[in-house]
C-alpha cells in the first residue's frame, strides 16, 4: 500500500457507534485525535476531573460560563464549529471583564461522521485555543445514531478570573455613554446564511470569528471604567443593545450611518428583506463606555487586529422613569436615527428572522 | 438549476437614499400637501398599495418628514395577510404526509391557520423548508428522489412567473417528485374589488406597487384609473423613489388629473414583462373567483394551474374530507379587515399595542414583516 493509498484509507474512517461505546475505539479516538491535538498536561493525565491552579492570579473573582455550539454547516467561510467553541466561550468571559483561561470540551458525534473532518475541526480548536491563550483541560465524547444530531455538536465551559478592579455589569449604562462596536456588524449570521447554500445567493463574507480576550484584556488595563460589554453573537448588535437598554433602565440612540456594515452584507440583507442588526456575530462586541473616555478608547480599539473598525454608533439618551413612579409601564427602547433624521425604534424581534416574500 | 444570484450591491443603491434629494423631496411635498388639503378642509389620504412600499415608509421613518396634511393609508398588498386560514391549514396536512417536503417562501411560515402555523408543524416534526427561489425546489427534487416535494407558492403577480416557469420546467425536466400548491392573488382584480364598488374607499390617491408592475406593466391600470379618477403613481422601494411619487400625485392633484405615471421606469416598463406573462398565461387560468382573508371573496382574482400542468398541482394531494372539516374560515377580526381595506389605521384599532402584538397576533397583518400592523409595530415610536 503506498502512502497514497494508506492516507486515502485514512480519509475514509467515519465514525461509528462503536466509536462511543468506552471500549478500545474510543480509546483510539480520544488518544489519537483529542489528546494529541489538545495535549494538555492535565488533560494527558486522564484523571475524570481537570485541576486549575490559580496561585499566580490576583482574583476578585472566578467567572464561569457554558455554550453549546450546534452550527450548520460545521465548516464555514471564516471559521468552523470548534473555533467557535473556543472563541465564543473565551468571548463569554472577557466581556465580563475576566481573563479566560481553562475550558472544557464536549462533543456530540453523529454515526457517519468522517474522522478526517473530526479531525480537522479538533485540530482547528487545538488551535483557536493557542491563540486565545486557554487550555482546554478537560473533556467528554459521545456518539448518536446517525439522524439524532446534524454531523457535530460541541459545549465548550470556561473559567476565568475576573482582577480586583474590574466592575463589568449590564446595569451600568448612564445618559452620555457612548456606545462602541469593535468591528463589521452581521458577518458571522451572513457568512454561514450563504454557506448553508439554501438561499441561491453568493457574496465574499467571512465570520467574523475572533478571541475578544486579546482586545479587551488590555483595553481594560488602561481604562477599567467601562460601563457595560457584551458579544453580539446570536440575536445580533440589535438584541444585545435592546437588553442592556432595560438591564440599565435607559433609552439608546444608534445613528444609522455610523454602523460598520459591509456593501456585501448590507446587499444580502436588501436582498431578503433582513436586519443586519439582528444578526448574529462571532468577533464583534457592545462596549458602552463612559463619554469622556469614549474616543482614546475607540482609538485604542482600532489599533488591535480585532477592532480596526471599530466605531462609536450611539449613545445613551435619558434614564427611563420608574414603573412605579408614574404608575404605567413604560419600557426602555432602543431607537435608530437615519441619515434624514427620523427616529424608528429597533425592538428585539419574537422568533428567527425569515427572508421576505418579495 | 440553482439560480444564483451576487449580493455585492454597491454604491448605486446610496443615490436613492441622498439626504439631499431626500429632504428637499420632502420639504415640496410638505409645501403643496399644506396647500391642497387647506383647499379641502382636510387630510389628503394617500394609499400605499404594496406591503413593501408600508415597510420601506417606516423602515425609513419618511412617515416622521411629512406633514400631518398627508395620511397613510395602507392597500391590501401583502401576500401573506391575504393568505386564507384552510390554506394553511391545507399546507399543513400537505407537509404531514410521509415522505414529504414542504418548501415555501419565509414568512410564509408564520401565518396562523386555523390552529398552528407551519413553523408550529415544523417543530412538530413536519418536514417545511424555507427557499427564497422556486426554482430551487427543482434541486430539491433531485437531491431527493424518494421524496415528495411540493412548494407552497404564495404571491400577487410578482412571484407568479417565477411559479410558473418552474412548473414549466418540472413539466420539461419530467420531474416526478414536484409539486406545486398554489394560492396566487391577482393585483387588479383585488384593487377594482376595493373601489368599483358601491362603497369604495375614499382616498386622494395611490402609490402604484412596484414589483407586481415589473410583471404586469404600467399600460394595465390606465382603465383602473379612468373608471376611479384616482391619479396612480408607480414606485420602487429606496426613500427617494417613494417620496419622488408621492410628490407627482400632489402635482397631479395640484392639476386636477389623474393618470398612470411610470417613476420606477428602472425596473417597470408600460407593457409588464412580456416573458413572464407569457409563462403565466402558459401555466395559469386567470379570471378565478377566490376568497382572501380580510378581503372575502374577489372576483377574478385568483388563478388555478391548467389542465396541461395538473400532474404538478399538489391539490391532488389535498383530502378534501378532511379540508372540509377546518376549512370553517376563522373570522379574522373586523378591525383587521378595515385596516386591509384602508378604513383605519394601524394605530386606530382597539387591539393595537394591547391584545394584539407580534407575540400573540389577533390577526395576519400582525403576522407577516409586510403587514401593516407589523410594520406600525415594528417602527414606529411606541412610547
Amino acid at each position: 500500500m503506498t502512502t497514497n493509498d494508506k492516507s486515502n484509507e485514512a480519509n475514509k474512517e467515519i465514525i461509528t457507534l462503536a466509536h462511543g461505546a468506552g471500549g478500545r475505539a474510543m480509546q483510539n479516538l480520544i488518544e489519537g485525535l483529542f489528546l494529541k491535538a489538545f495535549g494538555d498536561e492535565g488533560l494527558l493525565l486522564k484523571d475524570d476531573q481537570a485541576r486549575l491552579y490559580l496561585t499566580e492570579y490576583a482574583v476578585h473573582q472566578l467567572a464561569m460560563t457554558t455554550d453549546s455550539y450546534v452550527v450548520s454547516p460545521i465548516q464555514f467561510p471564516g471559521g468552523d464549529i470548534g473555533k467557535l467553541a473556543v472563541y465564543g466561550t473565551v468571548n463569554d468571559l472577557a466581556v465580563g471583564g475576566a481573563i479566560p483561561l481553562y475550558l472544557s470540551a464536549a462533543f456530540i458525534i453523529e454515526e457517519g461522521l468522517s474522522i478526517a473532518e473530526l479531525g480537522s475541526i479538533v485540530y482547528s480548536m487545538a488551535q483557536a485555543a493557542q491563540t486565545a491563550k486557554v487550555k482546554i483541560v478537560t473533556g467528554d465524547t459521545k456518539v448518536v445514531e446517525r439522524g439524532k444530531a446534524d454531523k457535530l455538536f460541541i459545549n465548550t465551559t470556561g473559567i476565568g478570573v475576573i482582577p480586583p478592579n474590574i466592575e463589568i455589569s449590564a446595569q451600568k449604562a448612564r445618559p452620555g455613554d457612548k456606545v462602541i462596536v469593535n468591528g463589521n456588524i452581521g458577518s458571522h449570521g451572513a457568512a454561514v446564511m450563504l454557506a448553508r447554500g439554501e438561499l441561491g445567493l453568493s457574496a465574499d463574507i467571512k465570520s467574523d470569528c475572533a478571541p475578544l480576550n486579546l482586545l479587551i484584556q488590555p483595553l481594560l488595563q488602561q481604562f477599567p471604567d467601562i460601563h457595560c460589554m457584551r458579544d453580539a453573537t446570536r440575536g445580533g448588535v440589535g438584541v444585545v443593545l435592546n437588553e442592556l437598554a432595560q438591564a440599565s433602565g435607559v433609552n439608546i440612540e444608534l445613528i444609522e450611518p455610523n454602523l460598520p456594515i459591509t456593501p456585501q452584507v448590507n446587499g444580502v440583507c436588501e436582498l431578503l428583506g433582513l436586519e443586519p442588526l439582528y444578526l448574529a456575530n462571532e468577533g464583534l462586541a457592545v462596549f458602552i463606555v463612559p463619554e469622556e473616555h469614549a474616543d482614546a478608547i475607540l482609538r485604542q480599539m482600532q489599533q488591535h487586529p480585532h477592532g480596526e473598525h471599530a466605531r462609536i454608533i450611539g449613545s445613551v439618551v435619558d434614564s427611563v422613569p420608574d414603573k412605579t413612579t408614574k404608575g404605567q409601564s413604560s419600557q426602555a427602547l432602543l431607537y435608530i436615527k437615519n441619515e434624514f433624521g427620523s427616529k424608528r425604534i429597533l425592538d428585539i424581534p419574537y422568533g428567527i428572522q425569515l427572508p421576505r416574500i418579495c | 438549476m440553482n439560480s444564483t444570484t451576487s449580493a455585492n450591491s454597491g454604491s448605486t443603491a446610496l443615490a436613492f437614499k441622498d439626504q439631499t434629494i431626500v429632504q428637499t423631496l420632502a420639504k415640496n411635498i410638505t409645501s403643496l400637501a399644506n396647500q391642497l388639503a387647506e383647499l379641502k378642509k382636510r387630510p389628503l389620504q394617500i394609499m400605499e398599495v404594496c406591503g413593501g412600499h408600508t415597510h420601506a415608509i417606516y423602515r425609513f421613518g419618511l412617515d416622521q418628514l411629512l406633514p400631518d396634511t398627508l395620511e397613510f393609508v395602507h392597500g391590501p398588498g401583502c401576500p401573506v395577510c391575504v393568505l386564507p386560514p384552510e390554506a394553511v391549514d391545507n399546507a399543513i396536512a400537505l407537509a404531514q404526509q410521509p415522505n414529504t417536503i414542504l418548501a415555501s417562501f419565509g414568512d410564509t411560515l408564520r401565518v396562523p391557520g386555523s390552529a398552528n402555523s407551519l413553523l408550529q408543524a415544523k417543530a412538530l416534526g413536519a418536514d417545511v423548508r424555507v427557499l427564497y427561489s422556486p426554482m430551487d425546489a427543482l434541486q430539491l427534487a433531485t437531491q431527493h428522489p424518494d421524496k415528495r416535494i411540493i412548494f407552497f407558492a404564495i404571491g400577487f403577480d410578482t412571484t407568479m412567473p417565477g411559479i410558473a416557469y418552474s412548473i414549466q420546467q418540472a413539466y420539461q425536466q419530467q420531474i416526478p417528485n414536484l409539486f406545486f400548491y398554489c394560492h396566487h392573488i391577482r393585483l387588479l382584480p383585488t384593487l377594482e374589488g376595493l373601489f368599483l364598488q358601491p362603497n369604495p374607499v375614499k382616498l386622494d390617491g395611490l402609490i402604484g406597487p412596484g414589483h407586481v408592475s415589473m410583471v404586469i406593466g404600467s399600460k394595465v391600470y390606465e382603465d383602473f384609473v379612468t373608471k376611479t379618477d384616482l391619479p396612480l403613481v408607480i414606485a420602487g422601494f429606496e426613500p427617494v423613489d417613494l417620496l419622488d411619487a408621492l410628490y407627482q400625485i400632489l402635482l397631479q392633484i395640484e392639476q386636477g388629473e389623474s393618470r398612470v405615471e411610470n417613476r420606477y421606469t428602472r425596473v417597470v416598463q408600460e407593457q409588464g414583462n412580456q416573458a413572464a406573462l407569457k409563462s403565466i398565461h402558459e401555466v395559469f387560468d386567470m379570471d378565478i373567483d377566490a376568497n382572501w382573508r380580510g378581503l372575502g371573496e374577489v372576483s377574478g382574482s385568483g388563478v388555478h394551474i391548467k389542465d396541461k400542468y395538473r400532474a404538478y398541482d399538489a391539490q391532488q394531494f389535498i383530502n378534501k374530507e378532511e379540508a372540509n372539516k377546518h376549512s370553517e374560515t376563522q373570522l379574522e377580526p373586523i378591525y383587521c379587515q378595515q385596516v386591509m381595506t384602508g378604513q383605519l389605521r394601524p394605530t386606530q384599532c382597539p387591539k393595537f399595542n394591547s391584545e394584539c402584538i407580534p407575540e400573540h397576533p389577533l390577526g395576519a397583518l400582525m403576522v407577516s414583516s409586510e403587514g401593516a400592523c407589523a410594520a406600525y409595530y415594528q417602527y414606529k415610536i411606541r412610547a
